[in-house]
């Protein structure tokens, strides 16, 4: 084959992906309703596009293993083989490997957990039906492997097969040639003949209609189904007959003990090679065209977007729109008079909109709907009720919620962690429960909604409630607070997002492995987000994370200092005052704080980080603005503010290098670059020179 | 002497033609060169944001059609008299690996295409700048231009800009 399938690879991953996020999200509606024929026709599709889809761009384990379970996901389908708890442990274990080899093959993970022991499972599911095993007492899973044709060698067919493709094949986007070299991966194609006698005179030749067909000879242990499965997508307007000539046994049956005799002369290594047992393994041989592949095609997740049409369609009207905007507004300024001014303004204002628009459209083309993110946690609370034997109940609720793509893909994991926090710690047992006079199941909520710029994520639980006695217990202990001191409750939960903080009495299965809630604060703030939580005991806990919509803007408040314009990301700010005289004051001569309202502050002069030179040096006649990070605040300096706006984030690292005090920059209205200062580096700054300072002293 | 001549080979290899295309500038009396396929654009000198605590060269940040681009004076750089940036004052704007950079000149001249035969390597120049800055000398009539591996003056040793905050 000639053809470059890697070019491909990117959109099957994407598909696959898909299709495997819809098949987790199937079985676990059939756990719930097994005998629903429609769910398990959809599972069977899903798995069979999957195997199809693995077999075309050459994922030859993908597409064994798969095969596997389709056949016994078919004799699901027909009522051969019941649902149960194990088949149905079996059928996500099986979706997990499914993903682990797609992983694999993305280039995302070197090596996949070995398929044999599962596709023995699967096999022994599928021999499980007592008709087979008595039909065929004494070769069962010879038997079977003969049925599904990619066990042991046993049988092969010569086939005689008449390809005759439509006319308008090519133009449809099929390819005969790659059908034809399909066809030899499956089976050895013994002779094969090209009629080309409709082949019209060179004058009357449309070049992209295909006048040829094909007699091919093959030999082959597959079915003439499965032969035929390969010109499934051809099938409607191509003319295709399959024969079977003879049939011969081949040494596998005679001497099933020695199955590595039974290979076919010249049996091509990736498709063919026999596997020792009549379970599919992955084959040594197969593995290396899909290492091959892995490396043409770089995992690159972020790489491509799928964007639904009307969002692209809506983009490119706005786009019509500026260009006819444009040429008005060329027409305006030629032999601009005064007498034209009206229609100018019109036709900037116009623009202006135009373009306002086609800003929010265009970030809009980034957004996903947060079920992307909360896909994942049906089957994760699942797996996990039965680990922590307790039952629980998954609520999600703002689905719909759009969220920036990668915003969703970096709230995943603080997400999960939530979650399993609140199984784990949150959720009392069954037996607990029925004392506490609550229902048996627990519920888990996911909530997510639009909140005036932002997202709000809800991660809640109705179990037992942070424990104010034990959290005051381990703080105290950690000499965060003294016997003596009520910290309110804000204050006090706020200590679980304190690094090496466990609540928990003991290290369990799910949680105590080194990754604590301060992991979750971190993950949510390098978002450019924020978490809290509220808590009532007895009744449940709830975290919540807010979230800008977008990584790439951010609401900020200008300022200056000296000639120097910076933006202050709005988040971060609690207020700014005009402090009076004495305000302000020296520790031991050099450490400078403010006094506010009680609070004492350190103040950061902004232009001796910056080493600028500024307009105001006395406080009294500047600004302080007071921000804080992670439970610091600290009072900057500054000489003015000028306004609230929202601003496009561009990275300085691209060109030069990081800065510290500064996160990023912008480009002003004028077409300046004013930079973005990084409040949680300033805080950590200023609260580590302090240090130094006090541990000097 | 060395280190030029690998960096040499590199280039040769690098085009097919015996001859390679430069951007010539002047800084002070002197006229310089740089591999064109390493410019982007030239522009005319226009105000910076200045970068806190940015080496001297390093003047500020430009906004180039939506990136920011770090500008250095090459004057600086090279430890020349500092001048007023003036009308001829020109900004070249250089893709240093996958970097967007722009040095500040005081004019660009010409692209002119300067035969291999016709570089040679340059001798020490003493404290002013170090020679591995150099990819070499090339005379062009009565000119002599300076040829400079304009990633090892932005990037490379000793790196203002590599080095750690």
């Amino acid at each position: 084959m000639n053809l470059d399938m890697t070019m491909f690879h990117q959109a099957f991953f994407e598909e696959a992906g898909d299709l495997l996020a819809d098949l987790e999200g199937l079985l676990l509606r059939l756990e719930e309703d097994p005998g629903d024929l429609e769910l398990l026709n959809t599972i069977f599709r899903c798995a069979h596009s999957i195997k199809g889809g693995s077999a075309t761009f050459g994922f030859t384990d993908i597409a064994h293993f798969t095969h596997g379970l389709e056949t016994l996901l078919d004799k699901v389908r027909n009522g051969e083989i019941k649902i149960d708890r194990s088949l149905s442990q079996v059928l996500f274990e099986s979706l997990d490997q499914m993903k682990a080899l797609l992983s694999v093959a993305r280039g995302e993970s070197a090596s996949a957990p070995d398929s044999s022991a599962l596709s023995a499972r699967i096999e022994a599911a599928i021999l499980g039906q007592p008709a087979i095993v008595a039909a065929q007492p004494t070769l069962p899973k010879q038997k079977a492997a003969e049925e599904e044709g990619w066990g042991v060698w046993s049988l092969a067919h010569t086939y005689r097969l008449y390809f005759a493709p439509g006319p308008d094949i090519l133009r449809q986007g099929g390819d005969p040639l790659l059908l034809l070299g399909q066809l030899g991966k499956v089976s050895d194609i013994l002779s094969i003949v090209c009629d080309d006698s409709r082949l019209p005179a060179l004058a009357d030749m449309d070049p992209e209609a295909c006048y040829l067909s094909w007699e091919v000879e093959l030999r082959s242990d597959k079915t003439s189904e499965e032969i035929l499965e390969i010109f499934e997508f051809v099938a409607d307007d191509s003319e295709i007959r399959l024969e079977v000539t003879s049939e011969t046994r081949s040494p596998a049956a005679a001497a099933p003990a020695a199955p590595m005799e039974a290979a076919p002369p010249a049996a091509e290594p990736v498709a063919e090679v026999p596997a020792a047992e009549p379970t599919p393994a992955m084959a040594p041989p197969a593995a290396l065209p899909v290492e091959a592949a892995a490396k043409a095609a770089p995992p690159a997740e972020a790489q491509t977007l799928r964007v639904a049409t009307d969002k692209v369609d809506k983009l490119i009207n706005l786009v019509g729109e500026l260009v006819i905007n444009q040429s008005m507004l060329n027409e305006v300024v030629q032999d601009f008079s005064m007498a034209k001014l009206p229609r100018l303004i019109e036709a900037v204002a116009e623009m202006e909109r135009a373009s306002r628009e086609l800003q929010e459209r265009v970030m809009a083309v980034r957004m996903l709907p947060i079920k992307h993110a909360f896909g994942r946690f049906p089957r994760l609370v699942r797996d996990l009720a039965a680990t922590v034997g307790k039952k629980i109940e998954l609520k999600t609720s703002g689905e719909d919620t759009e969220l920036d793509k990668g915003m969703i893909e970096s709230i995943a994991d603080p997400l999960t962690h939530l979650v399993r926090n609140s199984i784990d710690h949150g959720l009392e047992t069954p037996e607990e429960r029925r004392a506490a006079g609550k229902p048996e199941q627990g519920t888990v909520s996911l909530h997510a909604l639009h909140e005036g710029g932002s997202i709000a994520v809800e991660v809640s639980d109705d179990g037992r409630g942070l424990s104010r006695e034990r959290i005051l217990k381990k703080a105290i202990e950690r000499g965060w607070v003294t016997e003596n001191d009520t910290p309110s409750d804000e204050t006090l939960y706020n200590f679980i997002f304190m690094p090496g903080f466990s609540t928990a009495p003991a290290v369990t299965d799910l949680s105590g492995r080194g990754v604590g809630m301060d992991i979750v604060k971190q993950g949510v703030q390098a978002l450019g987000g924020s978490i809290t939580l509220t808590s009532t005991p007895g009744v449940g806990t709830t975290f919540r994370i807010r979230l800008p919509l977008t990584m790439a803007i951010l609401e900020g408040l200008s300022l200056t200092v000296g000639n120097e314009t910076y933006i202050l990301p709005l988040t971060s700010i609690v207020e700014s005052i005009q402090p009076a005289a004495g305000d302000v004051r020296k520790i031991a001569g050099r450490t400078e704080i403010a006094l506010v309202r009680g609070e004492v502050l350190p103040v950061v002069r902004l232009y001796q980080v910056f080493g600028s030179s500024p307009k105001v040096t006395d406080p009294t006649q500047g600004l302080l603005v007071i921000v804080e990070n992670d439970n610091h605040k600290v009072a900057l300096l500054v000489d003015e503010l000028i306004g609230q706006s929202q601003v496009v984030i561009k990275s300085l690292e691209t060109n030069y290098r990081k800065v510290r005090g500064i996160a990023g920059a912008t480009i002003m209205g004028d077409g300046r670059v004013a930079l973005i200062l990084d409040v949680p580096g300033l805080v950590r700054d200023t609260l580590s020179e302090s240090a130094a300072l006090a541990a000097a002293a | 002497m060395a280190l030029e001549q690998t960096q040499f080979s590199q280039n040769d290899a690098g085009h097919s033609t015996d001859a390679n295309q430069y951007l010539t500038f002047s800084l002070g009396d002197e006229e310089y060169g740089v591999d064109i396929l390493k410019v982007q654009e030239i522009k005319g000198y226009v105000p910076t944001t200045r970068i806190p605590n940015a080496p001297p060269e390093v003047v500020g940040v430009l906004n180039l059609r939506g990136t920011i681009v770090p500008i250095v004076d090459l004057r600086r750089k090279f430890g020349l008299e500092e001048i007023e940036y003036n009308q001829f004052t020109a900004i070249v704007v250089v893709v240093v690996q996958n970097r967007v950079m722009g040095v500040i000149v005081d004019s660009v001249s010409e692209v002119v295409n300067i035969p291999l035969s016709d570089i040679q390597p340059a001798p020490d120049f003493g404290n002013s700048m170090n020679a591995s800055t150099l990819q070499g000398m090339a005379r062009m009539g009565e000119n002599l231009i300076i040829l400079l591996d304009i990633d090892i003056v932005l990037l490379g040793e000793p790196a203002p800009l590599a080095l750690a905050a």
